[in-house]
């Protein structure tokens, strides 16, 4: 590595990793989605309805996931709240 | 019975075409009869890259629709007699490739070949699923950048699903990666993603890397598969790749930024 690219690497992340952070989250979902049952991006947007009847969140604040743990399928929902103000 | 592989990416322009022609040579120098087959319908390129294009009569779609019979189809490499050459047509008609037509011509072909190799056409359609359906192995070509590793695992999930060998519960495509357009000089900057990167995130056997090279230009334009330009590091790590494909054991070479003398690392920007 030259000294250049030394200084730059020390004060921010470089665009390699960020790309490599990004895809690894990006690629783990659709992983998971192609996995899943055929129900589920339907469920997302259902849940998402009933979320926005009390909260105000994005279309991002809900993920929707099945996993494994040992030999039980685990349904994994996850809701990001706004910021109270 | 000939083995069957599927050059793939889903997205376009990663070297697809630039491999097939390479591979395909590299097998057939080895002595394995060789096929290699354009399933760009409407895009035929490869016959360009392997400098057969005044030679072409009939096509894929001629031998499906029975047109024309395998042998008149089939374009003989001049430089090596193991290879052969089935050029896409240039129809219109996408949907031209059938599954049934495509099995058929391959089960023709499989008493006759060692290998055949489908170089796929871009994208995730009809004509993508028609070059990996019937595949024993895929080569998933993947340039080192966001888009390209996306779409090599959206297509990972295609060959696990909608292959023949998936449907009938056989045992599973084997998937290799090749990553090409490699620039070590990119990723020791920060600039690319690293072979260690995509692998970590493809999770997948790493076959080979080729690294960017004008070589594979020049040898597209002389319509020389660049796997014959033995001095250049492109032929030379497209060499490794068939190598270590027949099981040879081989370390991944130009990976690192080569090396320069002290005055260029002085003046190095
Ligand atoms: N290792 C490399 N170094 C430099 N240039 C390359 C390399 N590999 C491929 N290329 C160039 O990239 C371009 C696309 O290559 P190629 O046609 O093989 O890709 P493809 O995946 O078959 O494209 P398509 O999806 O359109 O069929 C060409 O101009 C080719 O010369
Ligand atoms: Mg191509």
């Amino acid at each position: 590595m030259n000294l250049l690219g030394y200084f730059k690497n020390k004060n921010k992340k470089t665009s390699a990793s960020v790309a490599k952070e990004r895809l690894q989250i990006l690629v783990a979902h659709e992983r998971a989605a192609r996995n899943g049952p055929s129900y589920l991006p339907q469920l997302q947007m259902e849940l998402l309805d009933v979320v926005r009847k009390y909260v105000k969140v994005d279309q991002e604040a809900i993920t929707v996931s099945v996993g494994q743990e040992g030999n039980q399928e685990i349904l994994e929902l996850n809701v990001t709240l706004p910021e109270s103000e | 019975m000939a083995r069957i592989m599927v050059v793939t990416s889903g997205k376009g322009g990663v070297g697809k075409t630039t491999t097939a022609a390479a591979f395909g040579m590299g097998l057939a120098l080895r002595g394995y009869k060789t096929a290699v087959i354009d399933f760009d319908v409407g895009l035929r390129n490869l016959d360009l890259i392997m400098g057969c294009e005044r030679r072409v009569v009939y096509d894929f779609v001629n031998v499906i629709s029975g047109d024309a019979n395998l042998n008149q189809a089939l374009i003989r490499d001049k430089r090596c007699h193991q290879l052969y050459v089935l050029p896409a047509s240039q129809t219109k008609d996408k949907e031209a490739l059938t599954l049934e037509g495509v099995g058929r011509v391959l089960e023709a072909m499989g008493k006759d070949f060692d290998y055949i190799l489908c170089d796929s056409p871009a994208g995730i359609e009809h004509g993508a699923n028609m070059a990996m359906y019937y595949a024993d192995d895929a080569l998933v070509v993947t340039n080192p950048e966001v888009s390209s590793v996306r779409d090599s695992d959206r297509m990972l999930g295609i060959l696990s699903s909608k292959s023949r060998r998936a449907e009938n519960g056989d045992e599973p495509i084997r998937e290799f990666l090749l990553l090409t357009r490699y620039n070590p000089v990119r990723v020791a900057s920060g600039d690319m993603l690293s072979v260690e990167d995509v692998q970590e995130i493809l999770a997948l056997e790493l076959l080979g890397v080729i690294p960017e090279s004008e070589a594979v230009l020049n040898a597209s334009n002389s319509g020389v598969p660049v796997i014959l330009d033995e001095t250049s590091h492109a032929g030379q790590a497209y060499a490794d790749l068939v190598s270590r494909y027949l099981g040879e054991d081989l370390p991944h070479r130009f990976l690192d930024v080569p090396k320069k003398g002290l005055f260029g690392r002085l003046f190095k920007g």
